[in-house]
C-alpha cells in the first residue's frame, strides 16, 4: 500500500490544453474521487496516473517513486474500466490470473489468490465462464477481481458503474466502498455522478475545464462550495444562484429588486459589490411575509415537491418543500441567512469567512 | 437493422435477378457444363473426331507423374505465398496501427500494390530480378551469387512466390488493419496495466482476438494463390523453366489452349472446380459460424 503524489501535472493534445496543472497528494489507503462534467480532464488525469498517456509536464510519484516515464506495466497499479475491458477469449479465472501469470507466480499461488478474490466477490461459480456469458454486474465484479488479485499499490477506477442499471449501481457502489475499506488500497476514482462522488470518497476533487476547483471532504464540498461551479454541480436539485448587489455594510443583498437581510458581518466585501447569492432548494422556507415569486411549474416527487418560480425574467428559483397546501400562482419565501452562500459575481469565488471551503492553491 | 424491400408478384422479382442469372449462366454454368462434358471426351491429334471415354481422362491424369508433381508444386506455392503475404501484411498492419507520424500516408502507400494489374506487377519483378538488366538480379550476380530464374527452377519458383505474395499483401494489410482497429483499445490497455508487454501481449491478447480475420484471410489467400495467380506466373516466365513453376491453373491453360489436349485440360478444370467448391464451402461454413457467435 502506498500514497500517490502529483506535481504540476499538465497535459495538452496538440494545441488543446486538457489539464492545466494539477497538484495532488493521496494518503496511504485513501479513496479520492475525482468528479466533474465530461471534458473536465478527469479521465485524462486518471490515464496519466495509469501511464496510458504521457504528461506534457509534471511528475507522478507512487509510493515516493517517480513513475512519470514508466510503462503502465512497471507501475504496479490496477485499473477498472467503464466497459470492463475483460479479455473476451479467456475464462473468468484466466482473466483474473493473467497478470499473476505474467509475474511468474507458481500455479498453486495463482489458484489461491484467484479463489480468495472470487470468494470475496461471489464469483466462485462463474470461474469457467467466458465474459460474454456474464451479466453486466458480474462482469464488473470480474474486473474488480482482476484488480484485487494483483495486490497493487494503487487502484484506479474509470467510471466503473456507468454501464450498470440504477439499482445495480447502488449495490456495486456499496460493494466497492466496503472492499476498498477492507483492503485499504489507495484509490483514485473518476466519476461524473455526484452521488457516487459523495458516497464513495474520503475526499473529493472537483474538476472544471482542466483545473481542480475544490479538494475537500464530501461534507465540506457540499456545505462550503469554493465557487459557483461547485455550488451548481454538487447537490440535486442544483443550488439556486441569484445575481444581486451587496449593501448595508454587508448585511443585505438586493435580488431582483428586493432586499434580503443577512446575518451581520458574515461577508467581507464593499457595499455595491456585485455578488451571487446561493441557496439550496431545500433551505428555502415558505414565509407569508417573504419575497414573492410567480410560480412556473410544480413537480411532485412523492413525499416532496419541487416548485420552479421565476421573477423578472432573469432570476429563477427552485424550492424543495414537503408536500404542502395547494399552490397558488405566487409563493412567498425567505432565505434563512445561515444557509445563504455568497459568491463574487466577477470571479465566481466564494465570499466567505476564511477557513472553510478555500480552493486548493 | 436490416432493411427489407418486398416486391409484389413473381414477374418483377424474376426480372430483377435475371441479369445476374444470365451472367452466371453464360460465364459460369455453361462453360462449367462444357468442361464437364469435354472432360469425358477424347479428341484425336488432328481434332477431326471425338469419342466418349468416360472417366478415362481422370484416370490418366492421376496416373501422370507430371500432374502429380504439379499438385505438389501448387501446394508448395500456395503455402509459401499465403505464409509470406499474410506474415508481411500482419507485420505492416501492426506497425501501421501504432501512433506514428504520417500514418495516413503509410497506409495509403501500403494499399497501392493492390491497384497494380497482375501482369504489370510481374513485369516489375522481372525488371528487378532480371539476371542482366535487373537491379537486384545483376547485383546478385556481381557479388558472386549465380542468379538466373530463367535457368534455375528453384529460383524461378522463389521469384513467382515473391511476385504473387507482394500482390496480395495490400489486401491482407487492409483486413489485418481493420481487424486490429476493431479490438477495443481498453482491452489492450488493461493488458498493459496487467504487466503484459510487447510480443507476449501480442501473442496472448491481440492475436487471439484477431483469429477470425486470420481464418478468413487464410482461405482467401489459398484461393488466391491457387487460382488467381495465373497472370503473374504467366507473365514472369510462362510456367518455366521446364515445368518448375507450372501450377495447376497454368497447366490447364498450357495443356488445353497451347497443346490443344482438350480432354485432359477439361478434366483438370473439373478437378480445380471441385477444389474451389471445397474451399468455398469451408469459407461459408466458417463465416456462418462467426455470424452465430
Amino acid at each position: 500500500m502506498a500514497g500517490l503524489r502529483l506535481e504540476g501535472l499538465h497535459k495538452s493534445f496538440g494545441a488543446i490544453e486538457i489539464l492545466k496543472g494539477v497538484d495532488l497528494a493521496l494518503a496511504d489507503g485513501e479513496m479520492l474521487v475525482i468528479v466533474g462534467a465530461s471534458g473536465c480532464g478527469k479521465s485524462t488525469l486518471l490515464r496519466l496516473v495509469a501511464g496510458l498517456e504521457t504528461p506534457t509536464a509534471g511528475r507522478i510519484l507512487i509510493d515516493g517513486r517517480d513513475v512519470t516515464g514508466l510503462d503502465p506495466s512497471a507501475r504496479d497499479i490496477a485499473m477498472v474500466f467503464q466497459n470492463y475491458a475483460l479479455y473476451p477469449h479467456m475464462s473468468v479465472f484466466d482473466n483474473m490470473a493473467y497478470g499473476l501469470k505474467i509475474r511468474g507466480l507458481p500455479r498453486a499461488a495463482i489458484r489461491a489468490k484467484v479463489d480468495e478474490a472470487s470468494a470475496l466477490l461471489g464469483l466462485e461459480a462463474l470461474l469457467e465462464r467466458k465474459p460474454r456469458q456474464l451479466s453486466g454486474g458480474q462482469r464488473q465484479r470480474v474486473a474488480m477481481g482482476r484488480a484485487i488479485v494483483r495486490d497493487p499499490k494503487l487502484f484506479l477506477f474509470d467510471e466503473p458503474l456507468s454501464n450498470l442499471d440504477a439499482k445495480l449501481r447502488v449495490q456495486m457502489r456499496g460493494e466497492i466502498r466496503r472492499l476498498q475499506r477492507r483492503l485499504k488500497v489507495t484509490s483514485l476514482y473518476v466519476t461524473h455522478d455526484q452521488v457516487e462522488a459523495m458516497t464513495l470518497g474520503d475526499r473529493l476533487l472537483v474538476m472544471h475545464q482542466g483545473v481542480p476547483v475544490q479538494l475537500a471532504t464530501p461534507t465540506e464540498v457540499f456545505e462550503y462550495p469554493a465557487d459557483t461551479y461547485v455550488a451548481g454541480f454538487i447537490g440535486s436539485p442544483a443550488m439556486n444562484l441569484l445575481p444581486g448587489v451587496l449593501g448595508r455594510n454587508g448585511t443585505a443583498v438586493t435580488v431582483a429588486g428586493t432586499e434580503i437581510a443577512l446575518a451581520p458581518s458574515r461577508f467581507a466585501a464593499p457595499d455595491g459589490h456585485a455578488v451571487i447569492l446561493g441557496i439550496r432548494p431545500e433551505h428555502v422556507v415558505l414565509d407569508p411575509s417573504g419575497m414573492s415569486w410567480p410560480v412556473e411549474i410544480v413537480e411532485l416527487l412523492g413525499s416532496e415537491m419541487l416548485v420552479h418560480a421565476r421573477r423578472g425574467g432573469e432570476a429563477s428559483l427552485t424550492i424543495k418543500i414537503v408536500h404542502g397546501p395547494a399552490m397558488s400562482d405566487v409563493i412567498r419565501v425567505s432565505f434563512p441567512s445561515e444557509h445563504v452562500h455568497l459568491f463574487d459575481q466577477a470571479t465566481g469565488l466564494r465570499l466567505t469567512p476564511a477557513g472553510s471551503g478555500v480552493p486548493p492553491s | 437493422m436490416e432493411r427489407r424491400t418486398l416486391f409484389p408478384g413473381r414477374l418483377l422479382p424474376a426480372l430483377l435477378i435475371l441479369p445476374q442469372l444470365l451472367l452466371t449462366f453464360v460465364f459460369f454454368l455453361w462453360p462449367a457444363a462444357q468442361a464437364i462434358w469435354s472432360s469425358a471426351m477424347r479428341e484425336d491429334a488432328f481434332g477431326t473426331s471425338t469419342e466418349f471415354v468416360g472417366l478415362d481422362n481422370f484416370a490418366d491424369l492421376f496416373a501422370d507423374p507430371l500432374y502429380l508433381a504439379s499438385i505438389g508444386r501448387t501446394a508448395l506455392f500456395c503455402a509459401c505465398v499465403t505464409a509470406l503475404s499474410m506474415g508481411a501484411a500482419l507485420l505492416l498492419a501492426v506497425l501501421a496501427d501504432g501512433e506514428i507520424r504520417g500514418r495516413a500516408f503509410y497506409r495509403t502507400m501500403l494499399i497501392w500494390p493492390y491497384a497494380v494489374a497482375p501482369a504489370m506487377a510481374a513485369v516489375l519483378w522481372v525488371l528487378m530480378f532480371h539476371p542482366q538488366i535487373g537491379l537486384v538480379g545483376a547485383w546478385l550476380n556481381r557479388i558472386g551469387i549465380v542468379w538466373d530464374y530463367k535457368l534455375d527452377g528453384t529460383q524461378a519458383m522463389a521469384l513467382v512466390i515473391l511476385a504473387a505474395a507482394w500482390k496480395q499483401i495490400s489486401y491482407n494489410f487492409i483486413f489485418f488493419l481493420a481487424g486490429l482497429q476493431a479490438i477495443p483499445k481498453t482491452i489492450v490497455e488493461a493488458a498493459r496495466i496487467d504487466g503484459s508487454r510487447g510480443v507476449h501481449r501480442f501473442r496472448t491478447i491481440v492475436l487471439p482476438l484477431l483469429m477470425p480475420t486470420v481464418y478468413f484471410l487464410l482461405v482467401v489467400n489459398l484461393v488466391y494463390a491457387a487460382f488467381d495467380t495465373f497472370a503473374t506466373i504467366y507473365a514472369v516466365n510462362g510456367g518455366g523453366p521446364a515445368q518448375s513453376t507450372q501450377t495447376l491453373v497454368l497447366k490447364v491453360y498450357l495443356d488445353g489452349v497451347v497443346n490443344a489436349n482438350i480432354g485432359s485440360s477439361s478434366a483438370q478444370s473439373v478437378v480445380l472446380m471441385a477444389g474451389v467448391i471445397v474451399l468455398c464451402a469451408l469459407q461459408f461454413r466458417f463465416l456462418g459460424r462467426k455470424a452465430v457467435t
